[in-house]
């Protein structure tokens, strides 16, 4: 390291506020109750830190973030002089806006605050006393050598659109954009499939009211459909977003139904006479058919149908055109191309769902090699009046009432195998499909197999209770496998679900004839995908991240992008019908304030420095880097830039340098961390 | 009036800029009707002895070169920082350490080794090492003590300018001394470097430069990079993003990578520098990959990079963040 770095701890003229100032630093260790001062000698922290260079008042306390707490920061400030002040206590995820605050309140500017998270990184992490104090020691230190290199920043304000995105329409993202709609917002709504609806519209019953899944659902998708502030892009994708909070342009592809929707009036006829008959994989699951020009259910909406141009005989031989033919009012149009929409956003909720776990991973419960082992979803199609079958409750030979019927629960959940977590609403639909297997072929036997019931919910256990009483045999225990191979008397033909009975501690073999597995729920495939797309953050599983798992569920790191609904985590009907509405009014509060105060942490860059080596140019993930070929220098944008730093630390020559996160503020942090470690030991041999 | 006096010293060098300094051409002329030399080990016969009866400060420009690898170069850096009015770290060796300081990489024990021991072609003096006390009939003899960690120039005695570069280019030795001659004020003293640029090497480069994606490192031998596209973006590691301008980019130009001779922009650890940089244009896989995958695509590229320390920290290691291995002591 070179000299210059070594003095800048020393209060060199790097080290004096706007070069008039001393430094004066107030120091506030927090004990947070017992959670920091159980571990952290928190008295001593503090006396140690009144001591340190540049510090004028340290103190401790019990809780810095309650109003005497901030009182006591505010007095310091405008009795002590401070201009600088430094709280040791939890993450700045918690309380940085707080005290930022605190200090704005005080005359101070609340970038001249600085936070040392003792809590998460230090007395939470270990019960080791001696080193924690040392530990909280040092990121005093390198906080209060950070806080004397900060400088005043003034936030940056941005106008809002009052337009939204919402991506999904499924219940959560319907709902979302009906709210937002009612209160007077535009709403455009992108859904990738051909109709609205999502994975409810596949239901027949919801629980535990047993509610029409159609019923309740089919209106909100009419007043979205019909709503004058909502404009419905369905058999659309979002392909780029870019820009930030307040001010997102947003491509949409909308691709080719090739119906013309100013003609079509949704009367169905091409649908009854168009020639193919598919499996139809999507809507209903393997289950039924449809034709190559097609609406997943009557009800769809937007009422038109699309053609599937891998399946039309038209367009893979060139013939047919029958559509084209008995359609009344000359809609169909073989020639339609993709269509591509750029609209200006302000915020965007991400309502995009989930996908069901695939059965066939777990090869044991026979699923795509025994007939009559079913998924669940295929038993929604099955019991819905609308479905393939009609509402009857048969074998996979689409005649036979089954006589024994086995329910699995924890397919593919609950399991380290797949997914550890448990998927919530399986349970529920479980029992319910137990009580539809009743109601509709009243002799049938039906076994559910549980590790536990999880009923909370209301009216859950009430159901729970109800489903018992109609003869529902419960046997608590993990299915070891489902196979056709008898062993004895009264198995040959049948299914044979083996399991350990926990309750009675025995193995038993019970013969079904027809297998439901309650398959969990999933994050989509292409999850990871939409995240990078929109710059949000995903689990391991795949759920996309929230900024706080209690406090802040609908909003993620990322300002401007929401989320509702099972793309956050699995989740039944109510849930996501509260996190759409959450989402939404977090929306709708937002454009309500019309501008919106942003950090003022942004990179930038001193063209004087800048080689034009152009390594910076594709790393922003918010596009916010221009290069200017003619003067051969790079720019951030100040309006697109996050402030994440990735420029910053790609930068070869250092050019680029982060507002609030400047090197020299960081450098003299982590030598502040440093602080009582010892000098590199130069091996170093003396002239004889 | 008497001529300002001049120096030139070599300490752990290969001699190159001496060499440089000669070829600034017919200009050496005006140095020798500007200045008198009064200690040049290369060109005139001077003896130690002569600069020590220099009164302090007699010589009024000293251009010292090479790293200070021994106890013979800690001697002669401290006396001509005493003689010196102004001390010049002259080249790359004497800024930072430059190739004698890539033997903070290993030790002494294992460079010995390699040289009296394992070398193939040592035959008589196999096991023979070099000793600094050595008795022979007319009396002893004292050889200068190696030192275990070689240091550039500022780690040992205060310099007043640097002139960074391996060697430094004539045309900008020849731009200071003309400064000097003709009396132009020089920046405040305190370590500056002079006689180079103060942006990287790109801006000098005339290659064109576009987003960098790179799927694989070569080595120079074995690519032939197209002509006219910035060699980093072809896969090469072209130091010039990290390193100092002043030589008018002359490697890139003809197709060779820079190799960062000039040294780092101000304040800044060029090896880390780059890294950092090379670690954001890795081709990381495509977003479909989960983070297994991802981290597997970039290792595989890593995988890829040949001598990252030799490549990174050929001229600065010594004067780096890193400064030398360490070494454990024996017996833990």
């Amino acid at each position: 390291m070179s000299p210059e770095h070594a003095d800048r701890t020393r209060g060199s003229p790097h080290g004096a506020p706007g070069a008039e100032q001393e430094p004066r630093v107030g120091v506030y260790v927090c004990h947070c109750g017992h959670n920091i001062a159980n571990t952290v000698a928190v008295d001593e922290v503090a006396e140690w830190a009144g001591g340190q260079a540049h510090v004028t008042v340290a103190r401790d306390y019990k809780f810095m973030c309650s109003s005497l707490g901030q009182e006591l920061i505010e007095q310091d400030i405008k009795e002590r002089g401070l201009n600088r002040v430094v709280v040791a206590a939890c993450s700045p995820h918690m309380h940085e806006k707080t005290f930022r605050n605190t200090c704005q309140r005080a005359g101070l500017n609340p970038f001249l605050f600085e936070m040392a998270n003792i809590r998460e990184l230090g007395s939470w992490a270990t019960d080791d006393r001696e080193a924690a104090t040392q530990k909280a020691k040092a990121q005093v230190k390198g906080a209060v050598e950070r806080a004397v290199l900060q400088r005043p920043l003034d936030p940056l304000y941005v106008d809002i659109n009052p337009n939204t995105l919402v991506v999904g329409g499924g219940i959560a993202g319907l709902t979302a954009a009906l709210e937002l709609a009612n209160a007077g917002y535009h709403v455009y709504l992108v859904e990738r499939d051909s109709s609205i609806g999502g994975h409810m519209a596949k239901l027949d019953k919801t629980f535990p009211t047993l509610d029409c899944a159609a019923c309740i659902l089919t209106p909100k998708m009419v007043d979205a459909e019909n709503h004058p502030n909502i404009t419905l892009m369905t058999w659309s994708e979002v392909l780029s977003v870019h820009g930030y909070v307040g001010n997102f342009s947003v491509r949409v592809r909308k691709r080719a139904r090739f119906i013309n929707e100013e003609l079509c009036t949704g009367c169905g006829t091409c649908v009854e006479k168009c020639p193919v008959r598919i499996i139809d994989q999507n809507f209903e699951v393997g289950l039924g058919y449809r034709k190559a020009v097609y609406r997943n259910f009557p009800q769809a909406i937007p009422k038109y149908p699309v053609i599937d141009p891998d399946n039309c005989t038209f367009f893979q031989r060139g013939k047919c055109r029958a559509c084209e033919i008995v359609c009344p009012t000359d809609a169909i149009d073989f020639k339609q191309k993709d269509e591509i929409v750029d609209l200006e956003i302000g915020n965007i909720i991400l309502a995009t769902g989930y996908e069901q776990f695939d059965a066939r991973t777990i090869p044991q419960y026979g699923y795509g090699r025994l007939a009559n082992v079913f998924t669940s979803m295929e038993f929604e199609r099955m019991v819905n009046a609308a479905g393939p079958t009609a509402g009857r409750v048969v074998l996979r030979d689409g005649v036979t009432a089954p006589k024994r019927v086995g329910i699995i629960h924890c397919v593919g959940s609950r399991d380290k195998k797949y997914h550890e977590y448990c998927s919530r609403a399986c349970c529920m639909a479980a029992l319910k499909f137990a009580h539809l297997v009743h109601e509709r072929v009243p002799e049938a036997e039906v076994f559910n197999f549980y590790i536990d019931i999880r009923a909370a919910g209301k009216h859950y256990e009430e159901f729970y209770h109800r489903v018992l009483s109609e003869g529902a045999h419960l046997i608590r225990g993990r299915v070891a496998e489902v196979t056709d191979a008898a062993r004895g008397p009264g198995e040959e033909g049948q299914l044979i679900i083996q399991v350990e009975d926990t309750l009675i501690g025995k193995q038993r073999r019970i013969p079904v004839d027809m297998v439901i597995l309650m398959a969990g729920m999933e994050a989509r495939k292409d999850a990871r995908q939409v995240a990078n797309l929109f710059g949000l953050g995903c689990d391991f599983e795949g759920w996309f991240t929230e900024r706080h798992a209690k406090l802040d569920p609908v909003v993620t790191m990322t300002e401007g992008i929401l989320i509702a609904g099972a793309c956050q985590g699995p989740k039944a009907i109510p849930e996501s019908v509260a996190q759409g509405s959450a989402a939404a009014a977090r929306v709708a509060g937002m454009i309500g304030q019309r501008t919106m105060k942003m950090e003022p942490v942004r990179a930038s860059i001193d063209a004087d420095s800048c080689s034009g080596c152009r390594i910076c140019n594709n790393l922003c993930p918010y596009h916010a880097i221009v290069y200017h070929e003619d003067r051969r220098v790079s720019e951030v944008l100040t309006a697109l830039c996050q402030g994440c730093g990735a420029c910053v630390a790609a930068c070869p020559s250092a050019a680029i340098s982060g507002a609030h996160f400047t090197r020299d503020q960081v450098m003299a942090q982590i030598e502040g961390i440093l602080w009582d470690a010892r000098q590199p030991e130069v091996l170093w041999l003396e002239p004889a | 009036m008497a001529k300002p006096t001049f120096a030139m010293y070599w300490a752990a060098s290969c001699g190159g800029c001496e060499i440089s300094l000669l070829n600034i051409g017919e200009k050496i002329l005006d140095v020798d009707a500007a200045f008198q030399v009064v200690f040049w080990p290369c060109v005139a016969d001077f003896k130690y002895s002569d600069v020590e009866g220099y009164p302090d400060g007699y010589i009024d420009l000293c251009l010292f070169n090479g790293a200070i690898r021994n106890s013979e170069n800690e001697e002669l850096a401290h006396l001509l920082r005493r003689k010196s009015k102004t001390l010049v770290a002259f080249g790359s060796c004497a800024y930072e350490g430059c190739a004698p300081g890539l033997a903070n990489l290993t030790t002494n024990a294992a460079t010995m080794r390699t040289i009296y021991t394992d070398c193939l072609t040592t035959d008589e003096t196999r096991d023979r090492l070099p000793q600094p006390l050595s008795m022979v009939p007319e009396g002893e003899i004292r050889i200068p003590v190696l030192y275990e960690t070689v240091r550039a120039l500022d780690q040992v005695v205060p310099v007043d300018y640097i002139i960074p570069g391996c060697p430094p280019e004539a045309h900008q030795i020849a731009a200071v001394i003309q400064a000097v001659i003709s009396g132009v004020p020089l920046p405040a003293p305190g370590g500056k470097v002079i006689g180079a640029g103060t942006v990287a090497v790109c801006e000098e480069c005339p290659l064109a430069k576009n987003v960098k994606q790179i799927t694989r490192f070569y080595r120079p031998y074995e690519l032939v990079p197209e002509p006219g596209i910035c060699l980093l973006e072809q896969g090469l590691v072209c130091m010039g993003p990290a390193t100092r301008s002043g030589c008018g980019a002359l490697c890139p130009q003809v197709g060779m990578r820079c190799e960062g001779c000039y040294g780092p922009l101000d304040g800044q650890d060029q090896g880390a520098r780059m890294l950092s940089a090379i670690a954001s244009v890795v081709a990381a896989g495509g977003p479909d990959q989960d983070e297994a995958e991802q981290e597997h695509a970039i290792a595989a590229v890593m995988d890829t990079l040949a001598d990252p320390a030799g490549t990174f920290y050929r001229f600065s290691l010594a004067h780096s963040l890193l400064r030398r291995v360490r070494v454990a002591e024996p017996g833990t």
